[in-house]
């Protein structure tokens, strides 16, 4: 278990090192970049300046060592746009972020998790079907298109809900259940077959034969073993719906990190995007290494591999 | 040796366990059980005979109530202690299983819970029938441990299935059906999935529970071989019917039916084959029974077969306590 | 019995509307009303037919520049399925190739794809495509290409297991016996064999490639206006969404229903290839 975790670790740093050039690279890809900061209006000696404050006149190599050493130190440079560390940016928009996500995870398993299970008890009838067809619209529906009929219904013509903004948690219930529907098909099936499976396992025969009740013979010896995977694919959700955000954060006007994003690379504030991509990698990383621990707790049989 | 038909059964007269004519349909297309009749008496152990596929298993899920969706059962009667339990809810048959009937499966491997640990799925039988804390739901679950030949039972009700042999984990689920001092055990063929050296333990130890517990037990078995030695009573199942039904020794002595006695053919039980005979094999398969059915189920295997063989058959008594099913008077 | 015939008719529904959507945007030029592009700043925002005041010649009403709806959802439908296919294509070509290579030839070499897709898996896929489009500049290309970059990973993956359930049977190791090449093997043994999971595949990532291309095109950051993509539709709409609710609905349901139809149809295909949903 030890080996498999520092493997796991060092595969993780690897990754990190790849996300780190490719976002490099990204910012790279547009030819010259001081053009890109100074705008249509600088002229020859504005670019000039601007290529020289920001190092862009010293050749690749250095800025990327440079780039990849102050990464390393927790510094991910300045915003051209706000003139402020990045990493302090990146500090004040998260918790919006963090919220929206945690909401949206909450929503989705609290949705995706009971018509799973359903589903699976009744499978092939017309409950399950009807589960299933859930499924499907859900990963039909454009999101940002699904948040823009639920501004009309619940902000303009019922007038429950802010439309935008977060001023207090009010202003989360909207963009949360937007952003829930992308991870609730996911989950949903994959409750629904992990169910199924149980359910028709010989330890479920031998659960019932010991005259067990229904919930127990359910909710603990079926789910317990269904829910392995669900956890797995929750936490790498998560990173998803963080991920994802950025489209919803934009439609609510929601200023977390998705927005910032959003807003930097519409006014080519370099460092904050590749700072923000960084970022999200490093976090989905981490996610994916606590799924594999928690499985580890969840299934005995990981625990002495 | 601990052969059954050398001590004799010591049987109590009113049966534990009451079968007349349980029937069991699947989706109303394919008949699996066809008016099986059977006792079970206490401290009797009575083997449920047949190929695979002959509606043995499907027999004893029944009387467990453990059918699946799609299966349709009826009963003239299905009586535990004189107590009919057809009419049962499912909360009331709950009550009775992993209390007064207790079962186990082939599958030692996958029929424990990968997630919990002995002890957990030990004690939450106990906990659930008679209450009381989990602790003294442990202590009388590494007693029974202990009794069923499991080496150091505290450290193994902290262990998880995984942990343990195939013929461990036989012990565990026997042990677990044992938490609640069950009158009934209905063994599924516990023994088919294990080596041959472990078989014949977990044989010996069911056995030795019986004389010591005074279990009734319905043992479901394709093996000749366990029923020599374990059997009181034999029942031999074909097509989802009982098609004989004796005494162990009268069984084996004077087999009445075509199909018991090329069953027996088949398969060398010591000391009642003998060495001049040859080794035969019964050709075709058990064949699906449809609804509408009428005659004997074995016909088109039989040697014996005759035109009859396609009308009723009729149920023979080959003395007091021998029937079968066949048009053939022996 | 009842379910076996629900799920015959959402598989013929869903090729049915795939299929209706491909007419359209193949033969769009012949079937338009109007011209898509064609302004009339007189009669902007005319309602659709199903509402009061709406106007002769427009059965879907005009958009806030006066442009026929019906015409511009037309030529959207040809971008939708353009995105959709290239994207496919695309990303088919990069994750087939890695999953199989993977998967065939295992070790170092399956290491190092599963490397690249623990990669691809860690950047965040929107972002980043914001990003690329808003570096390099928006076009239909530029769209494609990225699509096409980023979404190859579910190829990768399930061309990998699937190759690697392949590698070892008889027939593989028969046409290693009789000398064929590895590369011979992977074309003609391997990849006939794992092709019907790779087509349930290609119809999710159709689906998640429309998706996203309308995503982007909403961000401002997909295809470039005036071209009439669904989701810059919806986008150029908005403004007026509070009033004429209608001008976000008309697009979003087509949307909605071509997304449905293709999902309809990979569950369909899965059914009947007897492939896996996510192997």
């Amino acid at each position: 278990m030890l080996t498999y975790l520092l493997r796991r670790f060092v595969l993780a740093l690897l990754v990190i090192f790849t996300v780190l050039t490719i976002s490099f690279a990204l910012t790279r890809l547009s030819g010259d970049i001081a053009v890109a900061i100074a705008g249509p209006a600088a002229s020859a000696e504005d670019v000039a300046v601007i290529r020289k404050t920001y190092g862009f006149d010293r050749p690749l190599p250095v800025q990327f060592v440079e780039w990849v050493r102050s990464a390393a130190s927790g510094d991910l440079g300045r915003s051209y746009l706000y003139r402020e560390p990045v990493s302090e940016l990146i500090r004040d928009r998260l918790p919006v972020t963090l919220k929206l996500g945690f909401a949206a995870l909450m929503v989705a398993l609290l949705v995706a998790i009971p018509l799973g299970i359903v589903a699976a008890m009744r499978e092939g009838s017309l409950v399950d079907r009807g589960v299933m067809l859930v499924a499907l619209v859900g990963q039909a529906m454009p999101g940002f298109w699904l948040a823009l009929l639920l501004i009309i219904q619940f902000g303009l013509r019922l007038q429950w809900l802010p439309i935008a903004g977060a001023e207090d948690w009010t202003g989360f219930v909207l963009p949360a259940i937007v952003l829930a529907f992308s991870a609730i098909p996911a989950l949903m099936r994959l409750t629904r077959s992990g169910m199924i499976d149980a359910l028709s396992s010989d330890y479920v025969r031998t659960a019932r034969a010991k005259g067990l009740s229904r919930a127990s013979i359910v909710m603990k010896h079926a789910l317990r073993n269904a829910a392995m995977p669900v956890v797995a694919v929750s936490a790498v959700q998560l990173g998803a719906l963080l991920g994802g955000s950025v489209v919803i954060e934009a439609v609510f006007a929601l200023h977390g990190v998705g927005f910032l994003a959003w807003e930097s690379i519409s006014k080519n504030d370099f460092p904050v995007v590749q700072a923000v991509v960084l970022f999200l990698a490093v976090i989905y990383i981490a996610l994916t290494l606590i799924a594999d621990l928690f499985n580890a707790v969840l299934d005995p049989r990981l625990r002495a591999a | 040796m601990d052969c059954a038909i050398c001590w004799g059964p010591r049987v109590t007269p009113e049966p534990v366990l009451e079968v007349r004519d349980l029937r069991i349909r699947f989706g109303g297309v394919v008949d699996a059980v066809r008016g099986v009749s059977l006792d079970v008496r206490g401290g009797e152990t009575h083997c449920l005979v047949g190929e695979s596929g002959c509606g043995k298993s499907v027999t004893a899920l029944a009387i467990m109530g453990l059918l699946g969706r799609g299966a349709v059962r009826s009963s003239a009667r299905l009586a535990f202690r004189g107590t009919e339990m057809a009419g049962l809810s499912e909360r009331e048959m709950a009550k009775l299983r992993g209390d007064k009937i207790a079962m186990i499966f082939q599958e030692p491997m996958t029929s424990l819970n990968p997630a919990f640990t002995i002890g957990s799925q030990m004690a939450e039988v106990f906990e659930r029938h008679r209450g009381g804390g989990r602790r003294v739901a442990l202590d009388r679950a590494a007693g029974l441990l202990g009794r069923v030949g499991v080496s150091a039972p505290g450290l193994r009700l902290a262990q998880y299935p995984h942990q343990l042999s195939g013929g461990l984990r036989q012990r565990v689920m026997i042990a677990m059906a044992l938490m609640c001092d069950p009158e009934l055990l209905i063994a599924d063929e516990p023994t088919t999935a294990l080596d041959v050296t472990v078989q014949a333990q977990i044989l010996r130890l069911l056995v030795e529970l019986q004389r010591d517990l005074g279990l009734a037990i319905l043992l479901i078995t394709h093996d000749l071989g366990v029923v020599a030695r374990v059997a009181h009573r034999v029942s031999v199942m074909y097509a989802g019917e009982v098609v004989e039904s004796a005494p162990a020794t009268d069984l084996f002595a004077a087999p009445s039916h075509p199909y018991t006695r090329a069953l027996l053919a088949c398969v060398p039980v010591p000391g009642v084959v003998r060495r001049d005979q040859p080794l035969g094999s019964i050709p075709g398969t058990v064949p699906r029974m449809e609804p509408g059915f009428t005659g004997c189920a074995f016909r088109a295997r039989c040697r014996y077969a005759m035109e009859v063989c396609a009308d009723d058959v009729p149920l023979r008594l080959q003395g007091p306590d021998h029937r079968y099913l066949c048009q053939l008077v022996v | 019995m009842m379910a076996v015939r629900l799920r015959l008719g959402g598989t013929l529904l869903g090729a049915a509307i795939v299929l209706f959507v491909a007419v359209l945007a193949v033969f769009a030029p012949l079937l338009v009303p109007h011209d898509p592009f064609a302004q009339d700043l007189m009669g902007r925002l005319a309602p659709p037919m199903w509402l009061d005041g709406a106007q002769a010649g427009h059965p879907f009403g005009t958009d806030q520049l006066g442009r026929d709806y019906l015409s511009r959802l037309i030529y959207g439908a040809r971008i939708s399925m353009l995105i959709g296919t290239a994207t496919v294509v695309t990303s088919g070509l990069i994750g087939i190739t890695l999953g199989v290579l993977g998967g065939f030839f295992g070790g170092l070499v399956d290491d190092a794809v599963m490397f690249v897709i623990t990669c691809r898996l860690s950047i965040p896929l929107v972002l980043v495509a914001l990003a690329v489009v808003s570096l390099v500049g928006s076009s239909l290309t530029v769209v494609v290409l990225t699509l096409g970059l980023l979404l190859w990973d579910r190829f990768a993956v399930v061309s990998r297991t699937t190759t690697m359930q392949v590698r070892n049977l008889d027939f593989v190791s028969a046409a290693r016996a009789a000398g064929c090449s590895r590369i011979y093997i992977m074309w003609h043994e391997v990849l006939p064999n794992i092709v019907h999971h790779l087509v349930v595949v290609a119809t999710l990532e159709m689906a998640l490639a429309i998706l996203l291309e309308a995503a982007l095109s909403f961000l401002g950051l997909g295809v470039p206006a005036p071209l009439p993509s669904w989701g810059l539709m919806i986008s150029e709409a908005k403004d007026y969404m509070f009033f004429t609710p209608w001008v976000i609905e008309i697009p979003g349901v087509a949307l909605f229903v071509l997304v449905l139809g293709i999902n309809l149809l990979g569950d369909g295909l899965r059914d009947l290839l007897g492939a896996t949903r996510d192997a």
